[in-house]
């Protein structure tokens, strides 16, 4: 009857479809001398790893994960080790987050890893959890000069090195435009507010009440105006902080680009400024030139040519906004003179705008979320 | 003014619901008691305890080949219940210290043929399971896993073989439940229906068992057309109490064969985290049009990009069925099929790669299912119908 009994648990296969295995992000973004990076690890594999449900229910709450950041901290940086050239580098924890995957919660580990000197060769060795789980990987992004590789470290492939190589000076530069273009599309917040400025562009206000702009050209230099108020002012605050005259906490930033929105939203509802729009784009686009900055760091700043990449990724960001206004003036010219122009597009439009920026505004100024992933 | 606030923070809200601009960063939760994350073992079951014992002892001694088996088993069936392969991976990194070896003991060698069989590293696996069986002819187990590996790959000679070597290892269920499997496929699904019934109506038959062999009985029925005997077979299966994500999925396929869409919903709704079984609650929720299938299809969308990304291929026969049934992509779809046709041969990787060929109106690729279905003499009515569709599209 031994026999039986060993078979009452392995009969047919296992469902193949199982979910998600075991992964963590590994983002690394190199700066000259320095690695500023982020992980994301499931909660569930840290538990497995240190045990971080200590009141033993199966749930493990911010409470249990807030006491243990400690635990969390040396158990992972004990299982990541850089070094640069054959030096170790010396790797500092910033913060500990959280986010959702689609398979559950992660713990966000961000770090910044001093390397002494300029990084030629970067060796990331990687040993988290495949004492634990023979399948678990890493996912590894890693960003420099505009550029993103990827790898994977498994138990079989745990060290690998990473040429920090040198790029023609052309493909550096297009890369740049090119983050620059898509990070205004992509970059919601930075649409909103460029549209919230042009949706009056092709009226005038007589006597409280919106007429349509009867020339053309005195449109085109509405538009021009503030297109060039806004770029004047975000280049400014982008080389500033890029070249870490200026730097702001990136809640603040984020908060006041959302706080722009709205409040663009709501000059279209009360207009009392309009004859100097020039000058609200220029205030506001101070703000938002720290947001570009923020994402120009995210993607790795070769220091030895940190002004091409700067002006390249300046130039993108600029192309891609008048790309929008390429869009949008011929059509708003056209049916500016329709009844529902100004009820309908502006009041409606800027209602829309304002609703969907106040929640980022929330969102980012009291951390909190209003979408649960 | 404080009204207008609220009414256009909804009205935000909604605008950002629907069109999926939400912003995912990472943050810092305010409340300690925000329950981030469930466990599928609590500290405070005796069973937990055990395990920890188990790996206390093995923290000792890793080489400790007793307590390692019996914590690697526990693991995969944990694995087999919850579908979550992450038990596997811990299985494997408690085997270790026998991984790589050349020829490790019986018992360790049989878990890393199950772990392989899992990853469909199906030569690997039989290659283990034949070094096992040179030295241990009797291990039942052994051959019945060998079997399902066979019957996998469409081996039936030989998975019958290995089933008649349980004739006087087992228990005479266990033989008649190895065989029926592969006989319901091969054209003798009367017989092994009314062999399996005869089963399940003696009440010794353990819950394990009982489940496994009610699901094999369910799904020969289903094949066949007989909907109400699989309906009970089903029902049978579940009433042992023993969640078992194969016996989900099974019974999930025959739902949503008839269109029962609710019951689906109703079966899954709260396994959104299985792949397969958020697959078949996405597709019966576009059957229902329902707002969450669009979520879901999302998520699913997500979940195969990041397979890929580290580079594994076990959920091929899923994703081609995704991307047919939801993504209607027939040109991606396809090639996936026929991927998974050449892994595994089980008649759901024939619907797959029939129906992905109808779609594209490829009679080629359909031939070697259809091959495959006269050969065998394979009994399943919905493959029957999908290779006189693909001999009714013209060239």
């Amino acid at each position: 009857m031994r026999m039986l009994l060993v078979i009452t648990w392995l009969l047919f296969s296992l469902p193949a479809w199982a979910h998600k295995p075991s992964d963590s992000y590994l983002s690394l973004s190199v700066q000259n001398d320095h690695v500023e990076g982020q992980w994301d690890i499931a909660l569930r594999d840290l538990d497995s790893a240190i045990g971080l449900d200590r009141d033993g229910d199966g749930q493990l709450t911010w409470g249990e994960v807030r006491n243990q950041h400690d635990q969390i901290k040396s158990y992972a940086l004990s299982r990541l080790a850089l070094s640069a050239d054959s030096q170790a580098c010396t790797t500092q924890l910033l913060e500990q987050l959280i986010d959702h995957h689609t398979d559950g919660a992660y713990s966000v580990l961000r770090f910044r890893s001093d390397c002494h000197g300029p990084i030629g060769q970067l060796a990331v060795d990687y040993r988290l959890l495949f004492d634990v789980d023979a399948q678990h990987k890493g996912l590894l992004r890693l960003t420099q000069r505009g550029h993103t590789s990827t790898a994977i470290f498994s138990r079989e492939s745990s060290t690998q090195n990473f040429s920090i190589a040198e790029q023609s000076r052309w493909t550096e530069s297009m890369q740049f435009i090119h983050e620059g273009i898509w990070h205004i599309w992509l970059g919601f917040d930075h649409v909103l507010f460029l549209l919230a400025l042009l949706l009056p562009a092709v009226l005038i206000r007589v006597d409280d009440r919106w007429q349509a702009a009867k020339e053309f050209s005195e449109v085109c230099w509405n538009i021009i105006t503030i297109v060039t108020a806004f770029t004047l002012a975000h280049s400014l605050t982008l080389s500033l902080a890029t070249l870490d005259v200026i730097r702001l906490p990136s809640r603040l930033v984020e908060s006041a680009i959302a706080g722009s929105v709205v409040l663009a939203g709501i000059g279209n509802l009360y207009p009392i400024m309009l004859d100097r729009r020039w000058m609200v784009a220029f205030g506001f686009g101070l703000i938002h030139g720290f947001g570009f900055a923020s994402v120009l760091t995210d993607l790795g700043l070769p220091q030895d040519s940190l002004l091409l990449s700067l002006v390249s990724f300046n130039i993108g960001v600029e192309i891609g906004q008048l790309v929008i206004v390429a869009l949008f003036l011929p059509m708003a010219y056209l049916i500016r003179r329709s009844w529902s122009y100004p009820k309908l597009i502006l009041t409606g439009g800027s209602l829309t705008v304002i609703a969907i920026a106040l929640i980022w505004f929330t969102e980012r100024a009291f951390e909190l979320q209003v979408f649960p992933a | 003014m404080i009204r207008f606030l609220i009414n256009i923070h909804m009205i935000g809200w909604f605008i950002l619901s629907q069109i999926g601009l939400v912003t995912a960063e990472p943050y810092r939760p305010q409340d300690d008691t925000q329950v981030l994350e469930r466990l599928s073992f609590k500290a405070s079951d005796p069973d937990t305890r055990k395990l920890e014992r188990l790996r206390a002892e093995l923290r000792q001694d890793p080489r400790n080949l007793d307590s390692a088996v019996k914590l690697a088993t526990r693991y995969i069936e944990q694995g087999r219940s919850e579908g979550d392969p992450r038990f596997l991976g811990q299985a494997q990194a408690i085997l270790s210290p026998w991984w790589s070896e050349p020829s490790p003991p019986p018992a360790a060698l049989l878990l890393r043929a199950t772990i392989k069989q899992n990853a469909h590293e199906f030569d690997q696996a039989l290659a283990d399971l034949d070094q096992l069986l040179a030295t241990q002819p009797t291990n039942a187990q052994a051959w019945l896993t060998k079997a399902s590996i066979l019957l996998v790959q469409a081996r039936y000679d030989e998975a019958r073989r290995a089933c008649q070597r349980l004739a006087r290892l087992a228990a005479s269920h266990v033989l008649i439940g190895c065989l029926s499997d592969i006989a319901g496929v091969t054209g003798q699904s009367a017989r092994s229906r009314q062999l399996l019934r005869e089963v399940l109506s003696n009440p010794d038959i353990v819950r394990r068992e009982r489940v496994w062999i009610a699901t094999i009985l369910a799904e020969i029925a289903a094949r066949v057309g007989a909907i109400r005997e699989a309906e009970q077979s089903f029902s049978e299966a579940f009433k042992v109490g023993i969640k078992d994500q194969y016996l989900l999925g099974a019974y999930a396929d025959f739902l949503l064969d008839q269109q029962r869409y609710q019951d689906v919903i109703f079966l899954l709704h709260s396994e959104t985290r299985a792949d397969g079984l958020l697959l078949r609650l996405a597709i019966a929720e576009q059957g229902l049009k329902l707002p969450t299938f669009e979520d879901h299809t999302a998520e699913l969308l997500a979940r195969f990009a990041a397979s890929r990304e580290r580079g594994t291929s076990v959920h091929v026969r899923e994703e081609a069925w995704f991307t047919l049934a939801l993504l209607h992509d027939v040109t991606r779809a396809l090639p996936l099929a026929q991927a998974n046709w050449a892994v595994q041969r089980e008649p759901a990787d024939a619907r797959i790669l029939l129906e992905s060929a109808v779609a594209a109106r490829n009679r080629a690729a359909a031939k070697p299912a259809i091959d495959w279905l006269n050969h065998n003499h394979v009994e399943d009515f919905r493959l029957r119908q999908l290779a006189q569709q693909i001999q009714e599209v013209a060239f």
